[in-house]
């Protein structure tokens, strides 16, 4: 029985890619046409997927996106690390809509690769100046009082090859360091009501239990203000490469501080300069002094539609995306402009607008087949406008890696390809 | 009359002995008590003033041998890096350059941060195999190769706070952001002074992955 329905599963799938790959080629080639002469699956024919039963229920007892989606993926830029383990991947931001990003599609970025840790085995330990070190697993976490929050997290190195110039064509690997999901845990301020706290803490050191063993030093106020630990992303456990069983939240904040599979929170009363504090995640200025501990990452906004990877294939009226996001707060406003900043027009902002979330902007655009260069601007709750990136490489050079916040250019050419270009 | 007299004082006494574990009472009975000795398990990090360093020491001498066995795969003999590993010394005044060299001496601020990463995270894909001697040890090769220590200089959880690096000054605190601020609080919105000519293209650099779906 099963066979059988398997077999005939397998026939009809060929047919099926058979006969949309034909309408592929006419859907793209000669849209007018295909629609007059009526490909096999178009009206007035009967589609092919209406003639047969599709698969049964449990087939995937995981479901996957549709086979017709598969272009949809996480993807890395090989040159950029000596090795997988430690180095980066980018979310397909230009393939999203709403606000969410899927858990399987979250940027990944490892320092020593994914730590595999039985939740049975997990312990989080509170050591240095508490009234009492202690030691909860993960079922003494999920005891606490429950907090649900959507946050988004964007590495300090997202946009960073394109400090000196456009060099890379294309959204996903220009903006894609960034991702958006809500997280369920417990706020690190009931923790510590727990342990009890020195009045002499004035920051924490929150360490991985990963090989890398990644550690940060945190600000008291930052930890106690929104910092959270959580076990769960989008409605369902973490995801290993996102620190399964648990992590640290904390945000507005560069991502590395979030710190995956955490395994210990030490409070002390100075920073711990920890290497990423120090060697790595610090900016450096064109006099050759660098910056240290800059934490927030500042309002930012991309065009996810028109894009390099979304060029415009008809003339007329479309629906320009993107997505937007503070590091101190809620968006207030995103203006796009379709020449090069010469002239702007303000979005439309889709709710809910979040704290310290990736908040979409539409805006409806004619395209009359002529060149566009197409730029977003956000202004943040406080005030902040995004900045062009020559008023960026005026204060701050062009070799501090991080934090490149600034206004990027994609242009539309009149065969309606996109690209990634750098005005002057 | 005595009795109560009595009774205040002996809430007094216990309000003054126990303020501040009283102010703390744990709230949800949640989690266990860590024993000294699993904390000392974990607590690995070493802070800039040698708080945390392990008892231990290690000189550049034995360093050399151990850094060439455990380390030198990857960056090298002298520290200059194999391939996309890091280089770890070298790169002195390339810092405000357009080709700035970050290593340990040209950049690191505090040698606490040698011991604590190596010691964590290094040999890549062998964390935690060193011994604390071993650590000093090549602690102390990379500060001897970097012109930072001589090759008699005992790295130490005595001495480990108190060497001077080169770069320890050249970081800047507080972040100074936001750093480019709008003159205008209204935004320009029609014929807006603006660059619009080309002069860059990502596609001409021609270094994006292909996309191979």
């Amino acid at each position: 029985m099963s066979k059988k329905s398997k077999n005939s599963f397998a026939i009809n799938r060929r047919q099926l890619l058979a006969s949309s790959l034909a309408l592929g080629t006419a859907g793209v080639a000669k849209s007018v046409q295909a629609s007059e002469v009526g490909p096999s699956n178009s009206p007035p024919n009967l589609p092919e997927w209406t003639t047969y039963l599709g698969d049964g229920v449990d087939v995937a007892p995981y479901g996957l996106p549709s086979e017709f989606e598969s272009h949809v993926i996480r993807r890395n830029v090989p040159w950029l690390t000596a090795t997988a383990e430690s180095s980066v991947n980018f979310t397909p931001i230009q393939n999203l809509e709403g606000f969410v990003t899927p858990n399987g599609l979250c940027f990944e970025r490892h320092h020593g690769g994914v730590a595999i840790i039985d939740p049975n085995e997990y312990r989080l330990m509170i050591n240095g100046l508490v009234d009492r070190e202690m030691i909860f697993t993960l079922d003494d976490l999920k005891r606490f009082p429950q907090t649900n929050k959507f946050y988004f997290l964007e590495c300090a190195a997202n946009g960073g090859m394109e400090w000196r110039g456009a060099q890379l064509n294309g959204c996903q690997f220009t903006f894609g360091m960034i991702h958006n999901v809500q997280y369920t845990g417990v706020k690190l301020s009931d923790i510590v009501k727990e342990t009890g706290l020195r009045p002499s803490a004035k920051w924490l050191l929150a360490e991985g239990g990963d090989s890398a063993g990644l550690a940060r030093s945190i600000p008291i106020e930052k930890a106690l203000d929104d910092c959270m630990i959580v076990w769960a992303m989008n409605g369902e456990a973490l995801r290993p490469e996102q620190g399964y069983p648990a992590r640290l939240v904390v945000p507005g904040w560069e991502g590395n501080m979030w710190i995956k599979w955490i395994r210990r929170i030490e409070f002390g009363d100075m920073p711990y300069l920890t290497r990423e504090e120090t060697s790595k995640y610090t900016d450096l200025m064109t006099d050759g002094s660098a910056r240290m501990f800059t934490w927030v990452m500042e309002a930012k906004s991309v065009v996810t539609f028109p894009s390099p990877e979304n060029p415009l294939n008809k003339k007329g009226l479309h629906q320009l995306r993107g997505l937007a996001w503070s590091g101190r707060g809620k968006i207030r406003r995103v203006d796009v402009s379709l020449d090069g900043g010469r002239n702007w027009n303000t979005t439309n902002i889709h709710g809910p607008i979040l704290n310290k979330s990736l908040t979409r902007f539409t805006m409806p655009f004619y395209w009359s087949g002529d060149e566009m260069l197409v730029q977003a601007r956000a202004v943040d709750e406080t005030g902040y406008v995004q900045p062009t990136i020559k008023e960026l490489q005026n204060v701050r050079g062009v070799n501090s890696i991080y934090h490149n916040n600034s206004i990027a250019t994609w242009l539309v050419n009149k065969n309606g390809s996109v690209e990634n270009v750098r005005l002057g | 009359m005595l009795g109560l007299v009595k009774f205040f004082s002996i809430i007094l006494i216990f309000t003054c002995g126990f303020g501040s574990a009283l102010a703390s009472e744990r709230q949800f009975n949640l989690g266990a008590i860590a024993s000294p000795a699993e904390v000392a398990g974990w607590d690995i990090d070493v802070r800039p003033d040698g708080l945390g360093a392990p008892i231990g020491s290690g000189n550049a001498f034995d360093g050399e041998e151990i850094y060439a066995e455990r380390c030198g795969f990857c960056h090298g003999d002298f520290g200059e890096g194999i391939d996309r590993w890091p280089e770890l010394v070298g790169g002195e005044d390339s810092l405000n350059s357009h080709d700035p060299i970050k290593t340990t001496s040209s950049y690191w601020p505090y040698a606490s941060t040698m011991y604590d990463y190596i010691y964590r995270a290094m040999p890549f894909g062998e964390a935690q195999s060193l011994t604390i001697d071993e650590t000093y040890s090549i602690v102390a090769y990379l500060l001897y190769m970097g012109d930072i220590i001589d090759d008699e200089f005992e790295v130490s959880n005595d001495t480990i706070g108190t060497i001077q690096m080169p770069n320890k000054s050249g970081f800047l605190l507080p972040d100074p952001r936001p750093d480019v601020v709008e003159k205008s609080t209204i935004l320009c919105m029609i014929n807006c002074e603006s660059d619009t000519n080309v002069i860059g293209r990502a596609r001409d650099l021609d270094v994006t992955p292909e996309n191979e779906s």
